[in-house]
């Protein structure tokens, strides 16, 4: 597999500006995932690496190779689409060997079947090898357009959402199966998707695009844990980040209409007035917590709940392990993460560092 | 205020069920989730409550009073639909207050409600704009509005929040269960997203295959699962199910492993299998705790960050993965072996015949 290298990528349809000066690289054997909203470029920069697009400034390299003018066929990508393109008359065996039969490779039968066979083996398909695709369930199909890419050594997968349309638990069930074959294989993989959950749970790196322009790229932890703008740091996480206009007084991060009054960590410039992000799971309940509130609402997912905290004019979320026995209107204390505070500009920049 | 009964309902297309013959108790002020699957017969129990849908057996009663075969707009209940269904060409406020203009409102009675309904559902800001000016959120929100301003006995909603996006969803979720606080008004809400039933229900009608499967509080779904439906169908990921073969107070797994089950469990499980017989083991991702000294021998299959959690997935044999969530500094490269252990308090049983969970109570 290879290198995948993005210089400058500039992409427009008539007047609007699909991709913006896009720039990443795709490590040999990484898993890289492109987060974004519908609309923010994901698929076009997809398009763009398969050939299937003409970018109008920028290159795209494979191993250090421009391969600008090469045709989609002479690129050696495999695509999975959102939607299953099988042939529904042939059975999963003819599916699978499909891109090996191909008059570019004409691989020899046994080899087919040698590959065929581990696929499916891979993807715990192997009792549906004879059955015709048409007769499949929708994740029994979507493992077969997985099949059917991971069938061949390209030098790059590319996943355009090829999780999306199947129904939770499904999901969820592929998504870790995906995930544990391409570290096994190592294979070089660009996914794209909505899903921030998704995008964290799969990624060694991610990329987060919006309006056609990369607005971070890092791990998931970086991603989480120290997201550049608001708009990444709203992105990812359930539920959302708490995000509140703060100020500064005397030393202390004070939001106005709230009880909250931080002590300003030691080492961070602020701006006078600033965004101050706060995860969910870092507002602890605490009886002997420093800031007051009031229950406003409670919402038990089993594993943990919600808890709505009304101060002052704000409301903050928190999350708190297993089912609470807190009733709306309750009287609570708490306290907040110190060191796991974002803070951002009043143009959602991070600033603070 | 008003409590719906339903009676040994059923609705029958021709030989086929979409809903069999079922009991139900709604009480006043109280907020009841029909949560399922596509096809299990939720939408059209709701729609046999409101009328739009004739029963083909039993007996719906609004406060006593039989409502079988009245018409929806003889039963003072209001729906709420997936889609708005709002007036394109009427403001926001001339939508919501299109009820009250049918019934022959007076103005100023019209008027105040319109306001207090939008106070309640903070959109003053938009009353003047057009439907097709506003955004999802708001539009639902004007959708709840119309139906709130009527002050109905009793509100049905049919998957609100299906056509929103994630986030508007989420918002949405804490603003309708704040209303219903607020309201008291008795709520029917259909469903199948299992987390929005748990954030917002005070019960949970759980339904599969036109069958109600348990009615329960959404801790006891999540912790006490009626079968195994409800066990895999609640929670993300669902409950771990193992299976085993119990003999003396142990479970053999399928790998030769096996696992001591809770002392509490042995009379019990005991009478279950007669001393010697397939099980099933459940228990939730959280219960499962990663340790070196622990009974139970697993791989790393994957592990993923899930924001403020790590969750991993271990592979018991090659056709059982089950989840264990853990703190999001452990680190775990694929195919590290690794033990746990099972809170004992989090440990439930179920019979693979049957489906059904094994009380840990023996019944004399």
């Amino acid at each position: 597999m290879s290198n995948v290298t993005l210089r400058h990528i500039t992409k427009r349809f008539k007047d609007v500006t699909a991709l913006d000066d896009v720039s990443f690289d795709i490590k040999d054997g990484e898993f890289f995932v492109l987060l974004g909203h519908t609309g923010a470029g994901k698929t076009t920069t997809l398009r763009v690496i398969a050939g299937l697009e003409r970018q109008d400034a920028g290159d795209v390299l494979f191993d250090d190779e421009a391969v600008n003018t090469f045709a989609p066929a002479d690129r050696d990508i495999a695509f999975v689409f959102q939607q299953y393109s099988l042939y529904p008359n042939m059975t999963v065996f003819d599916n699978l060997a499909f891109p090996l039969r191909s008059p570019l490779r004409k691989a020899p039968a046994a080899e087919i079947q040698t590959r065929v066979t581990e696929v499916a083996e891979k993807l715990r398909i192997t009792h549906l090898l004879d059955r015709k695709t048409a007769k499949l369930s929708g994740g029994e199909m979507q493992r077969v357009s997985i099949g059917r890419a991971i069938v061949r050594q390209p030098r790059i997968y590319l996943m355009d959402e090829p999780l999306s349309n199947l129904d939770a638990k499904l999901r969820e069930a592929l998504r870790i199966e995906l995930q544990h074959l391409q570290k096994v294989e190592g294979s070089t993989t660009l996914f794209v998707t909505h899903d921030q959950i998704e995008a964290l749970t799969m990624a060694d790196r991610i990329a987060v695009l919006n309006a056609g322009r990369i607005v971070q790229i890092g791990t998931p932890y970086d991603i989480y844990d120290r997201p550049a703008t608001t708009f990444v740091a709203q992105l990812v996480g359930i539920p959302r980040i708490n995000l509140l206009e703060a100020t500064r007084e005397n030393g202390t991060l004070y939001v106005p209409d709230s009880t909250v009054r931080l002590a300003i960590p030691p080492g961070k410039a602020l701006p006078e007035t600033f965004l101050l992000g706060i995860r969910p799971e870092d507002v602890r309940l605490a009886s002997d917590g420093p800031l007051q509130g009031e229950v406003a609402l409670t919402e038990p997912l089993g594993v943990e709940t919600v808890i709505h905290i009304r101060s002052g004019k704000h409301t903050l979320l928190s999350i708190v392990p297993g089912i609470t026995d807190l009733k709306i209107g309750d009287p609570i204390a708490f306290d907040i993460t110190q060191d796991r505070l974002h803070t951002f500009d009043l143009n959602g920049d991070r600033v603070g560092e | 205020m008003a409590t719906i009964e339903l009676i040994k309902v059923e609705k029958k297309f021709g030989d086929l069920h979409a809903v069999k013959p079922m009991d139900l108790t709604i009480h006043d002020g109280e907020f009841v989730v029909l949560l399922g699957p596509s096809g299990c017969g939720k939408t059209t129990t709701l729609r046999m409550i409101s009328g739009l849908e004739a029963v083909t057996g039993g007996q719906i009663l609004l406060n006593q009073r039989d409502v079988t075969w009245e018409k929806p707009s003889e039963r003072d209940i209001a729906f709420v639909f997936q889609f708005f269904a709002l007036y394109s060409h009427m403001t926001a406020r001339q939508n919501i207050a299109f009820p009250l203009q049918a019934e022959g409102e007076k103005r100023e009675v019209i008027r105040q409600r319109v306001e207090e309904v939008s106070r309640l559902l903070r959109m003053e800001h938009v009353l003047d704009v057009r439907p097709g000016q506003l955004s999802g959120g708001d539009q639902q929100r004007v959708a709840l509005a119309r139906a709130l301003v009527r002050r109905p006995a009793a509100f049905l909603m049919d998957e609100p929040l299906g056509a929103l996006d994630a986030d508007f969803r989420e918002t949405m979720r804490a603003e309708i269960k704040r209303l219903h606080i607020d309201q008291h008004a008795t709520t029917v809400y259909v469903t199948h997203d299992q987390i929005e039933a748990m954030a917002m229900g005070d019960r949970i009608v759980v339904m599969s295959d036109a069958v109600v499967q348990q009615v329960s509080t959404p801790a006891q779904v999540y912790h006490d699962p009626a079968n195994l439906f409800v066990a895999r169908f609640i929670g993300s990921p669902g409950m771990n199910l193992v299976q085993g073969r119990y003999a003396q107070g142990a479970l053999h797994l399928a790998d030769g492993a096996a696992y001591t089950v809770p002392d509490e469990w042995v009379p019990s499980l005991n009478a279950a299998t007669g001393g010697d017989g397939d099980l099933i083991l459940g228990f939730r991702p959280e219960a499962a705790v990663v340790g070196p000294e622990s009974q139970i021998p697993a791989r790393v299959y994957a592990a993923d960050l899930h924001g403020g959690y790590t969750m991993l997935h271990l592979e018991l044999d090659p056709d059982t993965i089950i989840h264990a969530r853990t703190t999001r500094e452990a680190q775990y490269p694929i195919n590290t072996p690794v033990r746990f252990d099972l809170n004992p308090s989090m440990v439930r049983f179920f019979d693979p015949a049957t489906e059904a969970a094994i009380s840990p109570e023996v019944r004399a």
